[in-house]
This record gives C-alpha cells, sequence and structure tokens, in this order.
C-alpha cells in the first residue's frame, strides 16, 4: 500500500522538512503520495511535485489549512487514511500537532520523531533527550510517523508527477486563528542551515546578542540560542535548540556562552564539527566539541568577526 | 469549572541516564524519580486558574506504578484538591503507551465532567509528545499544543503557541485540552505545611480494568542503545587558530 506523506510549507514555499521526510518515505517503500493542504497554495503543489520519490500530488485548498489548524487537518487526513498504510509528518510543530490526534482517530501508536528506518514497520527514535536510541516495531495496521529532519538528506528534484485537486472537509469549528507573530530575517532556516552559531546565558542581554548575529551574517549562519538564553529573554522562542526545541544538524555548531546542558546537546550533538568558546573550561560543552576555545566571548566574537574579513 | 491534570512519574530530569547493558532498555531501578517538568507547568497553571476564580477544583491523574502516588501527592502539595492514581504496571521500567493513557484519561474525563485538561507537551523519558492530542482526539475536542499563554474568556480559550516559526495564537473552543510549554509559568515549590496538608487530601486508586481500558503496548521495543559516543576535539589557542582549523583542517568555512 503507497506512503501518504504530509507536507510541511508555510501556503508560498514547500519547507525542506518535506524533502528529508520524502527520504524517510522512499526507505519504507512504496507509492509516496505528497498532500499540500494549505490557502493559496497551489505553488507549493507544483514544487512538490518535483520531489524525487513523489508518485502523486494531493492539493487541498482550506483557509484552516492554511493557518494549520491541527484539528482540521487531522480530519483531512482522517478522510482519506484508508488508502494508506503509512502516514508520515514531518517532525515540525505542525506535524507534531497534528500526527498522534490523526493517530489517536485511528486506534493506533503514534511513532514520534524517528531518526532511522529500519524497516516498514521498525524505526529507531531517540528517548531521554537523546540518551538513548530505541528502537521499536509497531503492531498496528497503519504507522502514523514523525520523521527528524535533522537525521535525513533532503531528496533531489525529478520530472513533475501529477498534481491533483481534492476538496476540503467541513471544519470542525474547534479553533479560531488569530495571529502568527514572528521576527522576519534574511538569515537561513535554523533547522536546514549549513552553519549555526547559537548563544547561551553567559550573552548577558537581549542587545548583546547582536555581536553573535554580526557573526552569523559574516558567515551565512543561522541563529540560535540555548533555553537559558530562551527563558531570560535574550532570544525568541524560535532560536531554542534542544530536546523541545529545535534538534539541529548542521556543517558547523558554534556553541557561544554555553554550558552544554544534556537538554542542549540534545539538539545539536549531531553536528558534523562543533565549536565551543567558553571561558568555563569545565564546561560540559567541551566533552563534545571539536574545538573549543577558552576564552571571554566578549573579547573573542568580536575578533572572530573581525578575522571572518 | 473543573481542571483535570495528568501527571507522570519520570526519571528526575537531571539524573544522567543509563541505558542497560542487555539493550533492553534504561536503568531505573534506585534512581531518584520525579514528576515530569512539564507536568508541573501544568500543575501550576491549574492553580493559577484556581486562584483568579476561573476553576473551582483541580483533579490530578496519574498512571503507572503505585509509587506514582508520591508525584500526585506533590501535586496536591503544590494546591490541587484530590487524586486518581491508575495502577496501571508493576514494574517502573514498563511505560505505558501515550493512546492506552489517553484512553482512560478519557474515561476519567466522561465520570469528572472538567472543562479544561492540561497536560505537559511532552514527557521527558519516551519524548513522544502525544498525550494531550491523542486524549482531544478521543474526547472530540478542541486542542491547543505547547502554550506559552493561556487566556479562558468564556466558552473558548486564547492559546498562544510555540511553534517553529515564532508564536501562534489561537482560540479555541472550550471544552479543550491544553498541552503547556516551559514558558507558560514557573512552578511553585510546596511549603511544608502544604506537604503535611497533601497527606490528608483525597486520592482514589483504580485500575485500567475499572475503565475497560486495555494497556498492552503497540509498540514492541526491540532494543535500546546508547548513542554513537562524540569525542572531545582540541582546545584552541585564540581565535586565529580556530579560524585556521575550521578553514583548513576541517573544511567548514
Amino acid at each position: 500500500m503507497a506512503i501518504l506523506l504530509v507536507s510541511k510549507h508555510d501556503n508560498a514555499a514547500l519547507n525542506e522538512a518535506t524533502a528529508k521526510t520524502m527520504t524517510a518515505a522512499k526507505a519504507i517503500g512504496g507509492d509516496v503520495h505528497v498532500l499540500v493542504a494549505g490557502e493559496n497554495c497551489g505553488a507549493v503543489a507544483e514544487a512538490a511535485a518535483k520531489l524525487d520519490g513523489a508518485s502523486k500530488v494531493i492539493h487541498v485548498e482550506g483557509a484552516a489549512y492554511g493557518h494549520r489548524l491541527g484539528e482540521a487537518i487531522a480530519d483531512l487526513v482522517i478522510s482519506m487514511a484508508g488508502d494508506y498504510e503509512h502516514i508520515l509528518f514531518p517532525a515540525t510543530t505542525s506535524g507534531k500537532n497534528v500526527a498522534p490526534r490523526v493517530a489517536a482517530l485511528l486506534d493506533v501508536m503514534v511513532i514520534s520523531d524517528i531518526t532511522g528506518v529500519e524497516g516498514p514497520d521498525t524505526f529507531e527514535r531517540p528517548i531521554y533527550a537523546g540518551n538513548a536510541m530505541q528502537v521499536v516495531k509497531s503492531g498496528d495496521a497503519k504507522k502514523i510517523v514523525t520523521v527528524r529532519g535533522a537525521s535525513f538528506d533532503a531528496v533531489g528534484e525529478q520530472a513533475a508527477c501529477p498534481v491533483e485537486t481534492a476538496d476540503a472537509v467541513a471544519d470542525p469549528g474547534f479553533a479560531e486563528w488569530v495571529e502568527d507573530s514572528a521576527e522576519t530575517s534574511d538569515r537561513p532556516e535554523l533547522t536546514s542551515a549549513k552553519i549555526v552559531i547559537s548563544g547561551g546565558r553567559g550573552i548577558g542581554s537581549k542587545e548583546n546578542f547582536a555581536i553573535i548575529e554580526k557573526v552569523a551574517d559574516k558567515l551565512g549562519a543561522a541563529v540560535g540560542a540555548s533555553r537559558a538564553a530562551v527563558d531570560s529573554g535574550y532570544a525568541p522562542n524560535d532560536w531554542q535548540v534542544g530536546q523541545t526545541g529545535k534538534v539541529v544538524a548542521p556543517e558547523l555548531y558554534i556553541a557561544v556562552g554555553i554550558s552544554g546542558a544534556i537538554q542542549h546537546l540534545a539538539g545539536m550533538k549531531d553536528s558534523k564539527v562543533i565549536v565551543a568558546i567558553n571561558k568555563d573550561d569545565e564546561a560540559p560543552i567541551f566533552q563534545v566539541a571539536d574545538y573549543g576555545l577558552v576564552a571571554d566571548l566578549f573579547e573573542a566574537i568580536p575578533e572572530l568577526e573581525k578575522q571572518l574579513g | 469549572m473543573k481542571v483535570l491534570v495528568p501527571v507522570k512519574r519520570v526519571i528526575d530530569y537531571n539524573v544522567k541516564v543509563r541505558v542497560k547493558a542487555d539493550s533492553s532498555g534504561v536503568d531505573l531501578a534506585n534512581v531518584k524519580m520525579s514528576m515530569n517538568p512539564f507536568d508541573e507547568i501544568a500543575v501550576e497553571q491549574a492553580i493559577r486558574l484556581k486562584e483568579a476564580g476561573q476553576a473551582d477544583e483541580i483533579v490530578i491523574v496519574s498512571i503507572g506504578v503505585e509509587k506514582a502516588q508520591e508525584t500526585i501527592r506533590t501535586a496536591l502539595a503544590m494546591g490541587a484538591d484530590r487524586g486518581i492514581l491508575v495502577k496501571a504496571v508493576d514494574n517502573v521500567e514498563t511505560d505505558v503507551e501515550p493512546l492506552a493513557v489517553a484512553k482512560i484519561l478519557a474515561k476519567i474525563v466522561e465520570e469528572e465532567g472538567p472543562g479544561l485538561v492540561l497536560c505537559g507537551k511532552q514527557a521527558i523519558d519516551n519524548d513522544m509528545n502525544a498525550t494531550g492530542q491523542m486524549l482531544a482526539a478521543l474526547l472530540g475536542w478542541a486542542q491547543g499544543t505547547f502554550a506559552s499563554k493561556l487566556a479562558i474568556e468564556g466558552d473558548h480559550a486564547s492559546v498562544t503557541r510555540e511553534v517553529d516559526g515564532g508564536l501562534q495564537t489561537i482560540k479555541v473552543k472550550m471544552p479543550a485540552v491544553v498541552t503547556v510549554d516551559l514558558r507558560l509559568n514557573e512552578p511553585r515549590y510546596a511549603s511544608l505545611p502544604n506537604i503535611m496538608k497533601a497527606k490528608k487530601k483525597p486520592l482514589d486508586v483504580k485500575t485500567p480494568e475499572d475503565y475497560g481500558v486495555d494497556v498492552s503496548p503497540r509498540l514492541t521495543v526491540v532494543s535500546v542503545k546508547e548513542p554513537p559516543a562524540r569525542k572531545a576535539g582540541v582546545k584552541v589557542a585564540d581565535v586565529a587558530e580556530l579560524v585556521d582549523k575550521l578553514k583548513n583542517e576541517a573544511g567548514v568555512i
């Protein structure tokens, strides 16, 4: 039976998490149908048709889908579920919101945040903030899975597959969208950036984060933060890297003024190269860093910016 | 309005997790256990609603081993009114899956008739992030997940959610399930007199059979292993050496 992949997008562009989830779908095997549900999202459906591995795109228009309202999207997915043995979501906040609701409505257990596919019913996933890796085998008829983007490469492009349109199902009327607030930025997205530079409590204030941002702009990097920095109001919530924030695995991760609590390490320890800059040479972050610099960040970071030319 | 708060007894978040040599799971014998940190935030929020006159009774539910009643007592000491322990397993290392937990909770909600269920967004042991959404589905209720702000406004709740792109505010119809994120509040500590008082608050003990729910797992754990270890690298003397290494050794800038 086929796989339904519920895409992540912002109505204008397909999010890279979708292309990464496709890699997991291909590892499971079978036809992959990509659901693009949103508002004025025709361009997204066209982009999804070019994802290597897609055999069909199902395009559904609806205001509730455009605002990512979980109950409405769950009802839409349920209306299609009969045709599929696997339903995959990127493990983004949208996917994590909807997938368990879909699973419960189908009376199956959700399999959250997988990092590996060992077979069509067997998956690897982190538990205890990534301090242990669990392999689970599902005995359910349908597998509802969320896929961790940092653990899968994005697929490439193909010649476009067919795009079909389908009707929205009735809006259950549980929720009403009020507003989205986000700081817009020209920097790359945290979860797909090649380089991430993150600041922790050591940064000391919201204003001081500017020194991190300057280096980020020199490197074309995304900016991240530890939970301590976000809790202290130095950085917005969507910058948080860690067990309950975002999980990243860039080519280069630079941790500045971050001590390295296990909850933070859970979000970045699969990065290819890790740099730690901290004045405390006992900080646990140095135990996972490829390159450690024991220094006052307020001297080291402006110097780094200068040397990057 | 009655508020129901499910709480889970998990390994304390400061304890270093040890994977068992036979790959069957994580060693939980004789380690410190505490209330799941997200659930503490849910309990705190329920108490604040009561203090604001928007809730009149707070019922705590825990599903797990006998000792989970200690976790319920902690919530009662913080200020909740009464507890229900559903003794579902004998072995602390047997995790009751979110689907089974949600089914039991759905039955309790039918009996108790709360206007709001407040859950932690995820348990820090299995990291599933599922129970609240599953409960909302089974009840046919609205869900407001990953809440960093919550305001009850008559028959609706305004929920500000922490999402990948920043914050999203939605209005959900009550009754609703709201799952809470880190920045909703800072949970209080229970005072000694309140800990003593909590010992006298009512606590019912039930079993999954009382609710007609089968808790046998849908997922079989094949193995639990240590993640690949990362080795500490080298210390560099200064920024110049760091830039040189990143350019010429690692080739990442």
